[in-house]
């Protein structure tokens, strides 16, 4: 076996070089493990673009996931909204206050939330409401055989089990993208105006200036990704499910935490590359808030 | 190694090349080696029985026949046809020439009976609606199923219920080869042995060849007109086949072999002191293999 020599020839090194030698190992297989996770991650994913486009997506697949991506997250995504809008209110009052600068209080709470908190707790939702729940479903049709099953009868897993579900992650995040941004909005309003009493003229006033489609639109696109990623990582780990309940339930949070993790890492960088094509197209140079 | 004469079922046609044909199968996964050295000659009209004890590697011997599973060494061949290298498409479109009759029945949680049934149907053939509900209908009937189970879900069902749905769902497409994993395992004994009277109903459908794992020896007696059986490759000596036998039932009752007759007569002998043993040494199967 290809491992025997392996470990007998990192065995026997002795004291405090037998131990670097042992964590430089762990670091070996840890990088590979990782480098194999991601490649394993990208091939699915193209197999999942591939079956998109390879054959006509059946109605009665669609619509069932559809339904439960879209319609049954918009109250927990408009209700996060809500708050989130309240909440930046709440914390940014003080600061501005100090300032003087109460009225401007509406762009920087109508910024913040369709550039950023928007689609990321749309996001976020979505992947704690969805993304877990797909790998939780994924992976007890894994265990219990089924997808075993649908290859058997020649039929394709990933076109009938991941195709349905990534694009309806992909087509319906923008729209709840719209919900967390609106309710956010309402949220943010509904405290400076009627519980803070700021001045809802100067409050939209400041928000018309400072937030434009630009914004909005690099919210919904990022958006784009963050659906993609939550579906194909939630399908893979549901996917590569280990046996029993154990199993089921790791992948189900591991779909969340791994979800969660690249929406943040993905909108940083998308955050710095938009970042730069906005700058490009607005010749005065950044916006100053203050 | 004892009585391994080919047998020679009443049925089977010599002078035709065999329908499945492996060729010193070996798989692993990773270091763990869970198949040595199989080979194996299927002739259109047979069934075969596989036995062996729990964890022997049955269930992934049956899996390599249809290519869920690829062999680490070794070929499986349909009609002279190698599985592993076929593409996606062309082994999707072999496989509609299998039934797979799974352990859990496999059935599809979301879909009701009736679309369970018809899912192969759906899939490969463009029947009018009306002629799939007849032959839904007339498969349900053939396996002794009420009408009345079409509109229910699996978890509706009794377990003798559900493999019952799951054999119908096998024979849909009219498969010329059928396999079986454990049909009658978690079943009472009346249950098993109506499973028994419909693996050999199936099995005089024309050009239907079979093949069970089970470890039910009534099963392996009542429906197999050859039997292999399988031992654990970690307990064999280095180099030694895994197919300890091949014969007839009546060859495997007659067999002198310890190994053989332990399992046929079900009694723990020896094993239980190296449980105990493994027990003391704190090693399981697969690192004392490793």
């Amino acid at each position: 076996m290809a491992s025997a020599p392996l470990s007998t020839a990192s065995a026997p090194a002795p004291g405090i070089t037998g131990w670097v030698v042992g964590q430089v190992a762990n670091l070996g297989e840890f990088a590979m493990a990782a480098v194999a996770g991601i490649g394993d991650v990208a091939l699915f994913s193209l197999r999942t673009l591939g079956w998109i486009f390879a054959r006509r997506q059946r109605r009665e697949v669609l619509v069932p996931a559809f339904y439960q991506i879209g319609v049954m997250s918009l109250p927990v995504v408009a209700l996060t909204g809500l708050f989130i809008g309240m909440v930046l209110a709440v914390q940014s009052y003080g600061q501005f206050k100090a300032l003087g600068l109460q009225t401007r209080l509406g762009s920087v709470i109508n910024l913040s939330l369709v550039r950023e908190l928007g689609p990321v707790l749309a996001a976020t939702m979505l992947a704690g409401r969805v993304g877990s729940a797909m790998a939780a479903e994924l992976g007890t049709m894994r265990v219990t055989e089924q997808i075993d099953a649908l290859e058997s009868m020649g039929a394709n897993p990933i076109y009938y089990l991941v195709v349905p579900r990534f694009l309806g992650c992909l087509v319906l995040i923008p729209s709840l993208t719209v919900m967390a941004d609106f309710m956010g909005v309402l949220g943010g309003y509904f405290y400076s105006h009627v519980l803070l009493g700021i001045d809802y003229h100067h409050y939209w006033e400041n928000s018309r200036e400072y937030v434009d489609a630009f914004d909005f639109l690099m919210g919904i696109f990022k958006s784009l990704f963050f659906g993609a990623a939550i579906a194909l990582i939630s399908c893979h780990h549901g996917f590569h499910c280990d046996h029993g309940a154990e199993g089921v339930g790791r992948a189900a949070t591991n779909a969340f935490v791994h979800s969660f993790v690249l929406i943040l890492v993905l909108d940083l960088f998308l955050g710095i590359w938009l970042n730069d094509v906005q700058d490009f197209f607005r010749p005065e140079g950044p916006r100053r808030l203050l | 190694m004892p009585a391994t004469a080919p047998a020679t079922p009443a049925r089977r046609d010599e002078a035709a090349p065999p329908l499945l044909q492996i060729d010193s199968l070996v798989v692993r996964f990773g270091a763990h080696e869970v198949l040595r050295d199989i080979s194996i000659e299927l002739r259109a009209g047979d069934t075969l029985a596989v036995i062996g004890e729990s964890g022997c590697g049955k269930t992934v011997l049956l899996k390599t026949m249809i290519g869920l599973v690829r062999p680490s060494l070794g070929t499986v061949r349909f009609e002279g046809r190698n599985l592993a290298a076929m593409g996606d498409r062309e082994l999707a479109h072999l496989r509609t020439r299998y039934g797979f009759v799974f352990q859990g029945a496999a059935l599809f949680d979301s879909y009701t009976i009736a679309d369970n049934v018809a899912f192969p149907l759906h899939e490969h053939t463009r029947l009018p609606a009306d002629e799939v509900r007849r032959i839904v209908a007339a498969l349900v009937d053939e396996v002794g199923l009420p009408r009345n189970v079409l509109e229910k879900k699996p978890v509706q069902l009794s377990g003798g219920m559900r493999k019952r749905a799951g054999l119908a769902r096998a024979l849909a497409l009219d498969p010329q080869l059928v396999l079986y994993d454990e049909p009658t395992t978690g079943l009472d004994p009346i249950m098993s042995d109506v499973i028994n009277e419909l693996i050999l109903r199936a099995g005089r459908r024309p050009g239907v060849t079979s093949v069970v794992v089970t470890h039910d020896m009534n099963t392996a007696r009542k429906v197999a007109d050859r039997v292999i059986m399988l031992y654990p490759a970690f307990r064999l000596r280095p180099g030694e086949s895994q197919v300890v036998f091949s014969g007839t039932p009546a060859e495997l009752d007659a067999s002198r072999d310890p190994r053989i007759r332990q399992f046929v007569e079900g009694r723990a002998g020896a094993r239980l002191m190296e449980l105990r043993e493994e027990q003391r040494n704190g090693l399981t199967p697969g690192e004392e293999s490793a």
